[in-house]
């Protein structure tokens, strides 16, 4: 009998999955949950994205594309940086469609960190880029965020963390699963520390377009940041996209074209039909961004309001679609919170230490959900901690 | 004002703390919002969405085209609004196109429904012809969708 354990990568078996596994397999398993647990939008794709995949189809059009991807899309890539974000990326090499924002992420991690390198991770954040530089053989650093902070990352908790080994900054806002985000002037101080060295940023944007207080801002459009910073993006959370699996890495020439020798190794071009599609989402969906904002808008008013008149104290978060309650006032730790409320009201949320350990004591809610979905799921969280109190809790 | 109505289309009995809350204003003032679309006669009524055939399996619903001569003074009003005092009808609309009225008429069951279009609507001399629609399955009302709740795919939990 073959010893598997004798032919896996121990750095592989040694990995840790993702830690909402457990609860993932508790909801499974009972009948009636409702969940305010996934990461994606509730939405359906826009119409006319679907109809113009379907045209694709129709047309045959379904062959490999070049490795960066359809040299349309990118050009309308470019032309949606330079409006949104104000920083100008060369369609010819300076932007891949990825697979998804993830492999844009894989994509920079891989190309850039080596044995002992040290990356800082900010969290809570999403829970994929410790174990990547784990495999290449680098060294995550936490930089834990705070409640009092909104959970931006000051630029102490930054030179904090620095040493003569720090190679890359991960700096995932807004965020998941806070929903905090970072001002121009936030983004200043931290572009101050990192100017005159040569610390690369890799900036996860991809809840970019759900910011509801003013605009979003890219650290790569602060002056000397472009140089040393990898955006990544996509088209899952702003388009209501998530399936299509589609993404953009976006960074100076110099990194991308090391970036694509990976991708046209291990993916070789973007789904073709996606493609297609997101230049219609580029061309014709601002206006379906700007509803869905507005619908996320009016449950994130009522999930926050909610929740502190459940005296769950809850920042208000100025992106994504989380909130990120504080649980502590019950006693409990987040993974009692998560379980005790699943097993005894059937409603899932993820504890928010699968987010980092800094994330113990916090709850991740999402509000991809429909308002009486929510409203719902905060009688029965309402009913589950006064039960708590009561000591009656089923 | 447009966010305003959008929530209350989709369900008119959140309150006014609610709707405060989610539109970031004071209740005073979603209050007074409400107050003035209701004035300006943009809200006209609050109702529930009743779907008939769970109500009542039987019931049908059809829409009924007629083809009515104008009246010298009145036009269409006379005959409009004629129609629409009949406690069955649910709607009467003027149209544009092939035909002038459409009349919507809910009734017990398709005989009785037969009846009223013969026996009421045909009967009106200014009434040529009369085209009846019977309903089979709505799929969205008022801009709601009323098929089966559509099944979430999306998993439990997702990071």
């Amino acid at each position: 009998m073959i010893d598997y354990n004798k032919v896996l990568s121990p750095a592989i078996m040694g990995m840790k999955p993702s830690g909402i596994r457990k609860f993932f397999d508790i909801a499974q398993q009972l009948e009636g949950v409702i969940s305010l647990g996934v990461g994606e939008p509730d939405f359906k794709t826009p119409y006319v994205v679907r109809r113009e995949a379907i045209n694709v189809l129709e047309k045959g059009r379904t062959s490999y594309t070049a490795n960066a991807g359809l040299a349309e899309l990118r050009e309308e890539i470019a032309k949606y940086f330079h409006k949104r974000i104000g920083v100008d990326y060369d369609p010819k090499d300076e932007i891949i469609v990825t697979v998804g924002g993830s492999e844009g992420i894989d994509l920079c991690l891989r190309s850039v960190v080596t044995q002992g390198d040290e990356v800082l991770i900010v969290q809570p954040s999403f829970v994929c880029y410790s174990p990547i530089v784990t495999l290449c053989g680098g060294v995550p650093v936490p930089i834990e965020t705070k409640a009092e902070n909104e959970f931006r990352l000051t630029a102490a908790e930054l030179r904090g963390k620095i040493t003569d080994r720090t190679k890359l900054l991960v700096l995932p806002f807004p965020n998941n699963p806070t929903g905090a985000i970072m001002r121009k002037e936030d983004l200043e101080a931290i572009a101050e520390v990192l100017r005159d060295t040569n610390i690369l940023v890799l900036s996860d944007e991809i809840y970019s377009e759900l910011t509801y207080s003013g605009k979003h801002v890219s650290i790569a459009s602060l002056p000397d940041m472009r140089e040393r910073t990898i955006v990544i993006n996509g088209f899952s959370k702003a388009y209501a996209m998530t399936g299509w699996r589609l993404g953009i890495a976006a960074a100076p020439r110099e990194l991308i074209s090391q970036m694509l020798k990976l991708h046209q190794y291990a993916i070789m071009s973007s789904p073709t039909v996606s493609q297609f599609a997101a230049i219609t989402a580029l061309r014709q969906c601002d206006d379906d961004i700007v509803k869905m904002r507005d619908e996320y808008d009016m449950r994130r008013r009522y999930l926050v309001d909610a929740f502190n008149k459940l005296g769950l104290d809850c920042f208000t978060p100025q992106g994504a679609f989380y909130v990120f309650p504080c649980i502590r006032s019950t006693g409990l730790s987040s993974s009692d919170f998560c379980e005790k409320l699943v097993y005894s009201k059937k409603v899932a949320v993820v504890p928010g230490n699968a987010f980092g350990d800094c994330g113990e004591g916090f709850v991740r809610v999402s509000y991809a959900y429909s308002l009486s979905h929510l409203r719902e799921a905060i009688k029965r969280i309402g009913e589950f901690l006064e039960e708590l109190k009561n000591g009656t809790v089923q | 004002m447009e966010k305003l109505l959008k929530l209350l289309k989709n369900n008119a009995r959140l309150s006014n703390a609610e709707l405060a809350v989610m539109l970031g204003k004071s209740e005073a003032d979603v209050a007074a919002d409400i107050e003035k679309l209701e004035k300006e006669g943009i809200i006209t009524g609050y109702t529930a969405i009743v779907d008939e055939a769970v109500y009542d399996p039987n019931s049908v619903t059809a829409l009924i085209e007629l083809k009515v001569t104008p009246q010298s003074q009145s036009g269409y009003d006379d005959i409009a609004k004629a129609i629409a005092a009949y406690e069955q009808v649910e709607s009467v609309r003027l149209m544009s196109g092939a035909y002038d009225i459409l009349v919507s008429v809910t009734g017990t069951n398709i005989r009785e429904v037969s009846r009223f279009v013969a026996e009421n609507l045909a009967a009106i001399d200014a009434v040529q012809s009369t085209a009846t629609h019977f309903l089979l399955r709505s799929y969205k009302v008022n801009g709601i969708s009323v098929t089966a709740n559509e099944k979430d795919e999306r998993g439990l939990m997702f990071p």
